[in-house]
């Protein structure tokens, strides 16, 4: 039963609310050690998905081992070999640091022996050792943050599920938080991050794009990047923006165009050959143009073109 | 101050008030229910109590007097007994109230012209119950020994023989003392003391708790508008259970209704205007919905309830209290309302109960006014 | 207070306390009218005290604001003719539909119906929410309830714009949606200042506050910003497996700090040009794969952190 005891294995995981397919069959594997994301927008079925794989939700079909166990079987078994941080931090804000630790301690039946050597580990990993009795509420969002990492993984569980772990927390507090997740992945723990801000998806090792109730797309970011991006990314830069944007939005070769700040992003089938073209184009009508050159699609690109396509193939427009 | 903004907050106030059946049900249920509940559930009337009798003696005079018990609204013979044994019992149990002992020379003493003793036994756990049986009991015996004395007086010779004192009475205004007359004019003003705050009481606290406050506030409303905005459909709902509660008590429970139509309604209007303010206030203040709904309830139906003089009457209360209860709007609008209903009294006698609930209304009003800020 | 300038909004020296932390920390700074300003900043920064003081909804304790050259603190009542404000808790009612929280804005502005209907057919039809018109806004999805929330903040003819993390955790093609809208409305000479805490979203502005603390950090277009950081000194390497990577090259001379991320690591060097084939060989040697080691562009997160952390000067 242990031998993938730090992986998780999803088949076609499937969660029916009367007659709303919540989760459309997903189907993953994560390796031992492996930061996996597990991204889009709310509402997608993300949350569905977490809470099936910790098993506080039954599946409608399909099946999912979380660190050795059946989730559908032996929720029970699962719950205690997983640490869960949610995205309010469920610390409790009138309990002392010391005292939030103690109790999730024991929710996890922490062994006694090794009680007071987890505790102090925690408060280590959170950078709170000088400040046990701090009253939680009174603390930044980024020591809180790292305060429920700390809760979550006293009992040392092989597999760690994060729920929009970093939403808010200023970019410093989000890079030490970060630094210690891979820290835990470099000791085997499995880290199973789900959000709908992109940029915190580039953290991960491999991604999964999820899109009402489906998986859309599965790789590490720079494959979804290269891999699933429709076309290529040209930054344009051209006066009056307004006139410009209407003019590329309907010239040959164009997929898609917006506005970004002082500038526009142009998604062309071929950078190579629109370039010069567009800029060709953009003159004849009189426009001051400046730069047109190849840019890297972020994720929130890909994303916005795997989705169009999806919609368009599918049953369109969302409400 | 623009009217199409007030409309527009009254008109967005209706529609989520009949979006919400919960608040619909409240808003109708509530004051019927309690009407019913109050209505029935409060009768000061001594009818039909539990009564046990040991005839010892079963002898005509003896059975008339039985009788007289037995024909009387406010004694419900259960049962005769023929033993002392089982009277006690009865009366420890329960199941009688009242236990009355003939002796077994009753006759005899009053053909004598002696004077013939009737035991009652009266089970005054229930204090005020207690001496008020004994002394219905007393009637009874006093009649039928009046009776009889007016009997033997007239054997003996003395035709023209009449009790030396009687008391003719007439009861004015609630003529059969039927305490639900009296008391239910009082219900409605204590129903419509709870229901028009607990109405109010919810749509500010509502706003804050859902955070809509928010950008309300940074629109050009003013609060005036919004206060009179929100409370405008519930002035309206409030009105339509008043008139509700006032048929429910002329046609359901046969309320005399003697008075205005009109003074009726002028009192009515001014003491919802005061009750939904203080509603109002209450929701700005409490800032959730569960506080201001808790202590809109208690800070209405309390004083209403113990210091209007709907039930407890005001001049039996302490000199303090009788003071304190001059502050109770409750209280005014409790006197409207009976004057109104049993003695129909023309409106000029009831210009101070006018002048008072229109004072409350303006304080309460400019209070809740200042209370709502916009801001944060 | 003057209004001598033609700023749409002006903040001098703003300050708000609240038991235990000042939220706002002596805030100046000026909108442009006809911009797009972005607020940007952690959970805690004053990003939202900020943005309800100059919506007239909070008093601030000190320092002063003008909004469409009213002074707020004076007449905030005048100031809300002209404005329009979209808090992050949305002012939107559930029970009523998409339609009647229109009108019911509408009404609020004394926007006439026949206008009243011109605008929200074009806002809806923007927004692609036409046909969701007599749908209660409780059922709504998050994307649309924020564009819902634009349409009535955009009901009236506002000369100024004020949004609280409008795009917060709504799905991207929405988002897209969003902000065409608001670029549209600059052609009209809007003016709109919107808060968030996504540094990427930061780069859609024309330009940017950073604020930390409730104290502004930088000030200026986004691309400006990223100049303050050398260009040269971000070197992205991408790889499957980024710990050995970061493991090979620490403490190699010129490297001076490393990112750990997915797929790559980022690495903070003196001279890119210089350190990137001497990082190439290293990690050839430690047999290391990876697919690709080359200058990155420097974000405007790499900034704000090289600013808080000291490293970069705040400059407003």
């Amino acid at each position: 039963m242990n031998n993938n005891a730090n992986s998780v294995v999803v088949e076609n995981l499937a969660k029916r609310f009367g007659d709303f397919t919540a989760v459309d069959r997903i189907s993953l594997e994560t390796r031992k050690g492996e930061i996996f994301g597990f991204l889009g927008p709310n509402g997608a079925g993300k949350s569905t998905t977490i809470r099936m794989l910790c098993g506080l939700l039954q599946p409608t079909s399909g099946r999912a081992i979380v660190a050795g166990y059946d989730v559908a079987r032996e929720p029970e078994r699962v719950r205690q070999n997983i640490g869960y941080v949610s995205q309010k931090f469920s610390l409790y804000n009138d309990l002392r640091v010391i005292e939030n630790l103690h109790f999730f301690a024991g929710l996890y039946t922490v062994p006694l022996d090794v009680l007071g050597q987890r505790i102090e580990w925690a408060l280590e990993m959170a950078g709170l050792s000088d400040r046990p009795a701090a009253i939680t509420g009174e603390l930044p969002g980024g020591w809180k943050q790292r305060l429920a990492l700390g809760c979550a993984v006293m009992h040392r569980p092989p597999v760690l599920f994060l729920d929009e772990p970093t939403s808010g927390v200023d970019p410093i507090s989000r890079r030490k938080f970060w630094d210690l997740i891979h820290h835990m992945a470099a000791e085997g723990v499995t880290v199973f991050v789900t959000t709908h801000y992109m940029e915190e998806a580039e953290y991960c090792n491999r991604l999964a794009l999820i899109y009402r109730g489906r998986m859309v797309a599965l790789g590490t970011p720079s494959e979804l990047k290269q891999r699933h991006m429709k076309g290529e990314l040209l930054l344009v830069e051209a006066e009056p923006l307004g006139a410009a944007l209407e003019a590329l939005e309907s010239a040959p070769g164009v997929l898609d165009a917006a506005v970004f700040g002082s500038a526009l992003h142009v998604v062309v089938e071929s950078a190579a050959a629109s370039a010069p073209a567009l800029r060709q184009l953009l003159d004849a009508r009189g426009l001051r143009v400046g730069k047109v050159e190849p840019i890297r699609p972020s994720l929130e690109d890909v994303f916005v073109s795997l989705t169009t396509r999806f919609d368009s193939g599918g049953q369109g427009r969302a409400a | 101050m623009s009217l199409h903004r007030l409309l527009a907050v009254a008109r967005k106030e209706v529609i989520q008030i009949l979006r919400d059946p919960r608040s619909l049900a409240i808003v109708i249920l509530m004051p019927v229910i309690q009407m019913f509940l109050f209505g029935y559930g409060i009768n000061l009337d001594l009818k039909h109590t539990p009564t046990y009798i040991f005839d010892r003696e079963g002898s005509p005079q003896s059975r008339e007097l039985v009788s007289r018990f037995r024909s009387s609204a406010y004694f419900n013979v259960a049962r005769q007994v023929d033993n002392y044994a089982d009277l006690i019992t009865a009366l420890d149990a329960g199941r009688c109230k009242l236990a009355i002992v003939i002796p077994p020379d009753f006759s005899v003493q009053l053909r004598n012209g002696g004077a013939a003793t009737v035991q009652a036994l009266v089970d005054a756990t229930n204090d005020n119950t207690g001496s008020l049986v004994l002394g219905y009991t007393e009637s009874i015996v006093a009649g039928y020994s009046g009776e009889v004395r007016l009997e033997w007086l007239r054997r003996q010779g003395q035709l023209r023989a009449a009790p030396p004192v009687s008391v003719a009475t007439r009861t004015w205004y609630n003529e059969d003392l039927e305490s639900q007359a009296f008391i239910i004019p009082g219900i409605v003003a204590i129903v419509m003391a709870v229901v028009g705050a607990f109405l109010t009481s919810l749509t500010v606290a509502r706003e804050w708790e859902r955070g809509s406050m928010e950008q309300l506030i940074s629109t050009p409303v003013s609060s005036l508008e919004v206060m009179l905005g929100k409370l405008l459909p519930y002035f309206v709902i409030g009105f339509f259970d008043t008139a509700v509660c006032t048929g429910m008590a002329i046609l359901w429970f046969g309320v005399p209704f003697r008075g205005s139509l009109l003074t009726l309604f002028a009192g009515s209007a001014m003491f919802l205007t005061v009750v939904m303010s203080q509603g109002f206030f209450i929701s700005v203040v409490a800032k959730s919905q569960l506080a201001a709904s808790q202590v809109a309830l208690i800070s209405t139906f309390l004083p209403a309830f113990l210091l209007s003089g709907f039930l407890f009457s005001i001049e039996q209360m302490p000199q303090v209290i009788q003071a304190f209860t001059h502050i109770i709007p409750a209280r005014y609008y409790v006197t409207l309302m009976k004057a109104v209903f049993l003695k129909g009294t023309p409106v000029s006698y009831l210009y101070t109960e006018l002048a008072a609930l229109a004072a409350f209304a303006a304080v309460l009003v400019l209070i809740a006014t200042r209370a709502f800020q916009k801001q944060l | 207070m003057t209004t001598s300038s033609n700023a749409a909004i002006e903040v001098r020296g703003l300050v708000k306390k609240f038991p235990g932390v000042t939220a706002v920390d002596r805030l100046t700074f000026d909108v442009r009218p006809g911009e797009i300003f972005g607020l940007v900043g952690p959970d805690g920064a004053g990003k939202t005290t900020t943005l309800r003081i100059l919506a007239g909804v909070m008093p601030p304790d000190a320092g002063s604001a003008c909004v469409a050259e009213l002074d707020v603190l004076r007449d905030p009542e005048a100031v809300k003719h002209h404005i329009s404000y979209m808090p992050q808790r949305f002012g939107l009612y559930e029970d009523l539909t998409v339609e009647e929280n229109i009108r019911f804005y509408a009404d609020l502005f004394g926007v006439h119906r026949r206008e009243r209907e011109e605008r929200a057919a074009r806002l809806l039809a923007a927004s692609g929410m036409g046909e969701f018109r007599a749908r209660l806004a409780g059922k709504l999805s998050g994307g649309m309830k924020q564009k819902l929330g634009l349409t009535c903040a955009l009901i009236h003819t506002p000369r100024v714009i004020l949004l609280d993390e409008p795009t917060t955790g709504v799905d991207p093609v929405s988002r897209r949606d969003f902000w065409r809208i608001l670029y549209s409305l600059l052609a009209e000479g809007v003016t709109i200042l919107t808060s968030t805490a996504y540094l990427d979203e930061a780069e859609r502005c024309h330009r940017v506050g950073l604020l930390h603390e409730g104290r502004l950090l930088a000030c200026d277009t986004p691309a400006q910003l990223k100049v303050r950081l050398p260009a040269e000194t971000v070197v992205g390497i991408i790889t499957s497996n980024p710990r050995a990577a970061r493991d090979a090259v620490q403490g190699m001379e010129g490297v001076r700090g490393a990112l750990l991320a997915g797929d790559r690591i980022h690495l903070a060097v003196d001279d890119g040009p210089q350190r990137i084939p001497q990082l190439r060989a290293r990690l050839e040697s430690a047999g290391v794969p990876f697919e690709e080691i080359r200058l990155v562009r420097p974000t405007l997160e790499d900034l704000f952190v090289a600013m808080v952390e000291g490293k970069v000067p705040a400059a407003v």
